[in-house]
């Protein structure tokens, strides 16, 4: 077969007294180092780790990998997470020694190299949203919004307005912006949609008032829909004294269309995992850099790269700045893929990504509102939201289409998202994937909608060809089984003793 | 454009399809006084004229490779079996999302699972979850969650943490009511206990050590959890996953949470990141912990499966209620750090260790011995110490950049009392002859 049967842990797979790396045996020290080291900092407890040789560990994880969808494997048309091709290249470059060698506190004129990427980046990003100045410390779209809120908040404490205590979020947005705002201390205030998927305004004027902070919003929403009554929006805010915060997650419906730096938002923050192709690595490591208007900058984190002749400089914070969100400049790694990206395309390559992507959406759309009505009927930017409320009657969910998907060999859309869509599934086929995959995938839902009426059981029971069927996730959550210890019952003395 | 499948073809096929004659009326929604958009970005450039120009720019660093480095402070250089990059850059770990769909992410998952049981096994501690952006955030989140269960205002740290993770704490807690207050370190650069004592109250809700600290200093924690714990407040340690091969657990310290850069396990150093924020607790505290956790359960059939679990806790589910806004994490970074223990395994963790040991000590005695330089003897260490040198090491400087050597990384602008010291480190990657000829141009300076 194809795929492995076996589910067993590394651990379970180890042996005494195999080893998978050699180290070098010459010791330096006249006695053994461990006896330098006094006896009450050394460990005790024995390290319950595997032992396992070079090519047992190689085929272990080989195996582990061929148990998972991948973009390089698999159509992924998840809504708002523009899983798109990770090109090479960007591997390639990032991976050259002169980048993955170098040390953060190197001095910067033997950083020259890193440190122009990095200011080359910055001018690109300015101009692909109409920003003023980036920060590229945040290392994910979520820390991208917190460092956003933060200055937010330095903004308004700057101008003695402590009392904006407020942050609204339309009911549609993701759950990163509300659960950021939180943590930053705000009051989060849900606006309401309209029936046509957009912000409705009047409920906005209501909010918008002296102890608004910001509003936090996403454009195209996670409707596929572009807020189209954005300038409206921005002027209440504005009005009101407050910040207008872009969630990026969408950008990559409007590269070279337009940018939210001339709708009037202060603070954007990109997600280069998603727009700028970066790979989403099952999970991170992304990249969130936030970008702000003049008025912002004081605040902006405490690192910023300048260009003094043909020289690149790390530039310290001022006075203002809400300091360091991560310890060193950020994942530059990923930093240098998306710029990568960015030169790969050029001018003109960026402009067709949004374009495909939108053509793509639409083009899928027409195929799939055949099938499952889709939730607002209007062209759609680069993603669209159909509604399963339909098949409730049947017992079937909108997760349920998502995993019998599986089974025709198409990674699940984003299911039961946005909330303001009753069964929703949001689907986001992006620039990378033919006309021919995208009809493949209209092909399938077609024969799923037919199982439906014929077999709804095949439906809620998928998948049925995956390496493992539905887990039981209410299980996992009483009785969490979150270590090998916690599986083999092997607790240490000191847990032990604790419980 | 060599990523975009659609030809022209395509496009007048697909806008006929799509019922609408011009791809313009696809944008009618978009206010036109924002379309007209002008971007300053050069044109693309093939593959190969990338490869060169990178190459190009890339010759403008100076790298580990080429020079003789002594860097540590928070980013390390170490052995990296080359299976690592061979595991991590299988593209169906690479390229794949977030394992929400369970069923499609079991090798992720797995991965996931292998790795919270090796974090949770080096720090000696119950549970540990999938990852964080770096040390730094995941210090940040471990001060947040203290706050939060104790429901106290203020996070005491000392002041021997790296000094960018106390930034990064100061930042995160400036727009909240709580506060952070520091205590000081003795000369050899383990903490103060008396400062400790005294700042500790019972508006405290946790203490934050990290050891081996930011100056090398391995720190003796003796009776500070039950100091701590009697005052109601929790023991948060900052370490090293490498030094714990051999070094005392934060479980055997009693400590509540254990954070650390993950890094050093497998990783290059990269300028600084993507790097991989480690994260433990106690089972006490763990529907606390942010971020993903990977758990063990069953299918449908009552086979073993892997899911995210304890998601309740999430910003997906939760929105403003979430333990934290985390989402995205380190998952790559992660599975590198997996794939680096396993090969590494019971063995090669300890061994790996007590290299760093030889090294460090040997060099530090090496040093020791040179006139005018002085470092402190009798304070324990792993891979990383002070030398204090009798001149400014501005005029040392030329004399080790010509021999090409960064020495490491000068301690005063953190610590304007530590004048002319610097912060060296040296890890299994050095030879003898290395660490002799370093000595040896320190003598000559």
């Amino acid at each position: 077969m194809l795929i492995s049967k076996d589910d067993r842990l590394s651990f379970e797979k180890s042996k005494p007294g195999r080893r998978g790396a050699r180290l070098p045996k010459q010791r330096l020290l006249e006695s053994n180092a461990l006896d330098l080291v006094p006896p009450s900092l050394k460990r005790k407890q024995p390290l319950l780790f595997p032992e396992l040789t070079e090519p047992e560990v190689v085929r272990h994880f080989v195996n582990l990998s061929k148990k998972n969808f991948s973009i390089d494997t698999h159509f992924y048309p998840l809504g708002s997470c523009s899983m798109k091709y990770n090109p090479k290249i960007n591997e390639w470059v990032a991976k050259l020694e002169q980048f993955a060698w170098t040390h953060p506190m190197q001095k910067d004129e033997t950083l020259q190299g890193t440190l122009e990427i990095l200011y080359e980046l910055e001018q690109c990003l300015k101009e692909v949203t109409g920003m003023d100045r980036f920060t590229l410390q945040p290392a994910a779209g979520a820390h991208g919004e917190l460092t956003g809120m933060m200055m937010v908040h330095a903004y308004h404490a700057s101008r003695g307005e402590q009392k904006r205590r407020k942050v609204l979020v339309p009911d549609s947005s993701h759950g990163t912006n509300p659960a950021t705002a939180a943590l930053v201390g705000y009051e989060v205030v849900e606006i309401k949609s309209n029936p046509r998927g957009r912000v409705d305004l009047e409920d906005l004027k209501r909010h918008c008032h002296d102890e608004t902070a910001c509003l936090m919003l996403t454009n195209p929403n996670t409707l596929g829909l572009f807020e189209e009554q954005i300038l409206e929006i921005t002027k209440l805010i504005h009005g009101c004294g407050a910040l207008l915060y872009y969630d990026g997650a969408n950008m990559n419906a409007l590269l070279g269309i337009c940018r939210p730096g001339d709708m009037g938002f202060d603070i954007v923050h990109l997600n280069l995992h998603k727009t700028f192709s970066t790979p989403h690595g099952g999970g991170g490591p992304g990249a969130g850099p936030v970008g702000v208007k003049a008025k912002l900058i004081p605040f902006l984190p405490s690192m910023h790269i300048e260009k003094k002749g043909n020289h690149y400089e790390v530039v310290r914070d001022g006075q203002k700045s809400i300091g360091r969100v991560s310890a060193f400049l950020g994942n530059v790694g990923i930093l240098i893929r998306a710029y990568v990206y960015i030169r790969t395309l050029g001018l003109s390559g960026l402009k067709q990504v949004s374009e495909d992507a939108i053509m793509n959406a639409n083009y899928l759309k027409e195929k799939l509102k055949r099938i499952f009505p889709v939730a607002v009927d209007e062209p759609c930017m680069h993603e669209f939201v159909l509604t399963l409320q339909k098949l409730k009657t049947k017992g079937i969910h909108s997760g349920d289409v998502g995993k019998r998907l599986l089974d025709y060999g198409f990674h699940a859309p984003t299911v039961h998202f946005p909330l303001v869509v009753d069964e929703a599934l949001m689907i986001e086929p992006t620039e990378t994937e033919s006309h021919e995959t995208l009809d493949q995938f209209a092909d399938a839902f077609r024969k799923i909608a037919q199982e439906i009426e014929e077999d709804p059981d095949l439906i809620l029971k998928a998948p049925h060809t995956l390496p493992i069927r539905r887990p039981d996730e209410v299980r996992a959550a009483r009785n969490p089984i979150l270590t090998y210890r916690d599986l083999a019952g092997k607790d240490s003395p000191e847990t032990a003793s604790v419980r | 454009m060599h990523y975009h499948p659609m030809t022209d073809q395509n496009r007048d096929d697909m806008l006929k399809k799509i019922g609408v004659s011009a791809f313009g009326d696809l944008l009618k929604g978009i206010p036109s006084k924002l379309r007209d958009v002008k971007m300053n970005i050069p044109e693309a450039l093939s593959e190969w004229e990338l490869q060169s120009r990178f190459k190009e720019i890339g010759a403008r660093n100076a790298t580990l490779r080429d020079h003789l480095a002594f860097l540590g402070g928070g980013s390390y250089e170490h052995f990296i079996p080359a299976a690592v990059a061979e595991i991590t850059g299988r593209q169906e770990f690479y390229t794949a999302y977030t394992p929400y769909q369970a069923e499609a992410s079991q090798g992720t998952l797995q991965a996931i699972f292998e790795f919270q049981s090796m974090i949770a096994e080096l720090t000696g501690l119950d549970v540990a979850n999938a990852s964080h952006y770096d040390g730094a955030t995941s210090l940040a989140e471990a001060a947040l969650l203290a706050l939060r269960q104790t429901d106290r205002h203020k996070i005491l740290v000392a002041r021997s943490v790296h000094p960018h993770y106390r930034q990064v704490l100061k930042t995160y807690l400036a727009a909240t009511p709580f506060s952070v207050e520091e205590f000081g370190f003795d000369p050899g650069g383990v903490f103060n206990p008396d400062d400790f004592k005294k700042r500790l109250s019972d508006d405290v809700a946790g203490a934050i050590f990290q050891t081996p600290n930011f100056l090398g200093a391995v720190e003796e924690l003796e009776g500070v959890s039950d100091q701590l714990h009697q005052m109601g407040a929790l023991l948060i340690l900052a370490i090293n996953p490498i030094a714990l091969g051999v070094l005392k657990t934060p479980g055997e310290w009693g400590a509540d949470i254990a954070v650390g850069e993950g890094q050093p396990l497998g990783i290059p150093p990269q300028c600084g990141g993507p790097y991989v924020g480690l994260f433990a607790t106690t089972r006490a505290l763990m529907r606390r912990i942010p971020g993903r956790l990977a758990g063990i359960t069953q299918d449908a059939d009552g086979k073993r499966a892997y899911c995210l679990t304890l998601q309740a806790r999430e910003q997906h589910i939760r929105r403003e209620r979430a333990a934290s806004n985390i989402c995205t994490n380190q998952a790559l970074c992660a599975l590198t750090a997996c794939a680096y223990m396993t090969l590494m395994g019971k063995e090669g963790m300890r061994e790996v260790a007590e290299l760093n040991l030889d090294r460090a000590y040997y060099l530090r005695e090496k040093i020791a011995e040179l006139e005018g330089f002085h470092v402190a003897l009798d304070v324990p260490i792993f891979n990383e110490f002070m030398v204090q040198s009798e001149r400014p090491w501005d005029q040392l400087e030329p004399h080790l950049a010509k021999a090409k050597i960064f020495p490491g990384i000068p301690l005063s602008a953190y610590y304007p009392e530590l004048k002319n010291t610097l912060l060296v480190c040296a890890t299994e990657t050095k030879t003898r002859s290395e660490l002799d000829r370093f000595v040896e141009v320190l003598s000559q300076c």
